[in-house]
């Protein structure tokens, strides 16, 4: 495991990704809010790219006809079958198990509060280092 | 993953033009004003383009834009490398679902179609040894449909006569009957790909409110043409006709041969002209795709159900550009035997479709 930087803090603005190639692996590394996240640019599902997948949000549903947007811009979709991932903590999302979990009210979760789909991104430590973005693979 | 095979046939790829004046060059200057003029209305209800919308842009991965610019699909060089090299593909066949086969204006259907095939041969198969194209027909004219086949007959550059699934009257319905004997008559295969523009609702019962639910009926719409052909007795009339279902699931055929060859045995003085069981018609003359792989929980269920149908009825299919590709490195994650997965990736593509 080494430090490879991503790019100075400056140049990594809220809501952007970046990808960087470790040892022959894609990582692609997200700024959430001010704060930064790490996977593998490989979707465990089938291989995608999450790098050039869509940034969206946590949409929920308690019961039919109603529904809950939440943690947008936390959520990052493969731009293959559209598997859903927290890029918080890599951790899938399955809608279809959550119909049977506990209601959830309208304000943010953590991502253990949710029932998880099948799959996990791996994700890497990131961190700022002398205001540059600096992630451990 | 499993280790790659050394020989894939992908049975559905999906070329795209950048925009429909890559057919130009093929179409009188009459067709080329009429859709400038009046655009190429589809036999469906409402709405000009699909009747829904996909969860991908053009129904494709997004990492599959060609770095030059236009659709996913749209460029031989980038198919090239992200699909043929990065995944091992030695024979490839096109599927072109460019709006052409459900436009209403017949005619205008009939000219596009041919427009497409000149495209896909001379754009497509003529640069890139490994491609094969279908003869694109406009089905709900089976008379031009016939021409068409004719006039591609005995070329090489093509694999099949391609239909899409959803027809105006059931696919085996006698009107179609032209298609199958001219695709008979040139000993090419029949690829029946999902999707297509009826002019009926996509379910029996009306419109489903979502593209899901389009998505798992093509599996209905696949069984209720499959049906037709059978019982109307194409396969009686035509007995070395090869059908090759894409794109429409194919775990359910097991059970749909033996519900077909139950109620046969009760009812046969209705369709006199059966003289098989249904599922020996199925069993003879009918393959299927993989993609998109059905994803039980227990991978082993899927590898029963490839024995339980037969090792010798699936092809591999990827779907390349859109957005269920099936990755070939992925589509076997269950205990298969070497000969069987042989057969799978290439041995059964190259029968049914005569590749040396």
């Amino acid at each position: 495991m080494g430090k490879h930087v991503v790019a100075p803090v400056t140049d990594f603005p809220q809501g952007a990704r970046r990808r960087i190639e470790v040892d022959g692996r894609g990582i692609v590394v997200f700024n959430v809010k001010g704060e930064y996240f790490a996977l593998l640019d490989k979707c465990p599902h089938n291989g995608g790219s999450l790098a050039q997948g869509v940034i969206t949000g946590l949409l929920q549903s308690d019961e039919p006809g109603k529904y809950s947007y939440s943690r947008q811009g936390e959520v990052i979709r493969c731009p293959w079958h559209g598997w859903e991932f927290d890029i918080r903590t890599g951790k899938s999302f399955c809608s279809g198990i959550r119909a049977r979990a506990r209601p959830f009210p309208v304000h943010v979760e953590g991502g253990g509060a949710i029932v998880e789909g099948p799959y996990r991104a791996e994700t890497f430590p990131v961190r700022v280092e002398d205001s540059y973005v600096v992630v451990d693979a | 993953m499993t280790e790659r095979p050394a020989d894939i046939v992908d049975c559905d790829i999906h070329p795209a033009v950048r925009s429909m004046a890559d057919l130009d060059p093929w179409l009188e200057r009459r067709w080329i004003e009429h859709f400038r003029q009046y655009g190429a209305l589809r036999n469906q209800h409402y709405v000009a383009g699909g009747g829904y919308h996909k969860s991908q842009p053009n129904a494709s991965r997004r990492d599959a834009y060609p770095p030059e610019g236009g659709p996913q699909g749209s460029s031989l060089p980038f198919l090239r490398s992200q699909h043929l090299d990065q995944n091992g593909i030695t024979v490839g066949i096109l599927n072109p679902l460019i709006s052409s086969q459900g436009v209403r204006n017949l005619q205008h259907s009939a000219a596009l179609c041919r427009a497409i095939n000149h495209w896909q041969a001379e754009r497509w198969v003529d640069s890139e040894p490994r491609l094969r194209a279908s003869i694109v027909v406009p089905y709900e004219d089976p008379e031009a449909s016939a021409v068409e086949i004719g006039r591609w007959a005995g070329d090489r550059r093509f694999a099949q006569v391609l239909l899409l699934s959803r027809t105006s009257f059931p696919t085996g319905n006698k009107r179609y009957w032209p298609i199958f004997a001219a695709a008979a008559e040139a000993n090419l295969p029949v690829g029946i790909h999902a999707f297509g523009n009826s002019g009926w609702p996509v379910s029996s019962a009306g419109w489903p409110s979502f593209y899901l639910e389009e998505m798992v009926g093509h599996a209905q719409t696949s069984q209720s043409g499959l049906v037709s052909l059978v019982v109307e007795g194409v396969f009686e009339r035509w007995p070395a006709l090869k059908l090759v279902l894409i794109e429409s699931g194919f775990t359910w055929a097991p059970a749909l041969m033996a519900r077909l060859d139950r109620d046969w045995a009760i009812l046969k003085s209705e369709v006199p002209h059966l003289r098989l069981k249904p599922s020996e018609y199925i069993r003879r003359n009918v393959w299927w795709t993989s993609q998109p792989l059905d994803e039980p929980d227990n991978k082993r269920w899927l590898g029963d159900i490839f024995s339980w149908l037969g090792w010798d009825r699936l092809m591999f299919s990827s779907d390349y550009p859109h957005w269920d590709f099936d990755d070939p490195a992925r589509a076997i994650m269950f205990p298969a035997g070497d000969d069987d997965r042989a057969r799978f990736f290439a041995a059964n593509a190259r029968f049914v479709y005569g590749f040396a």
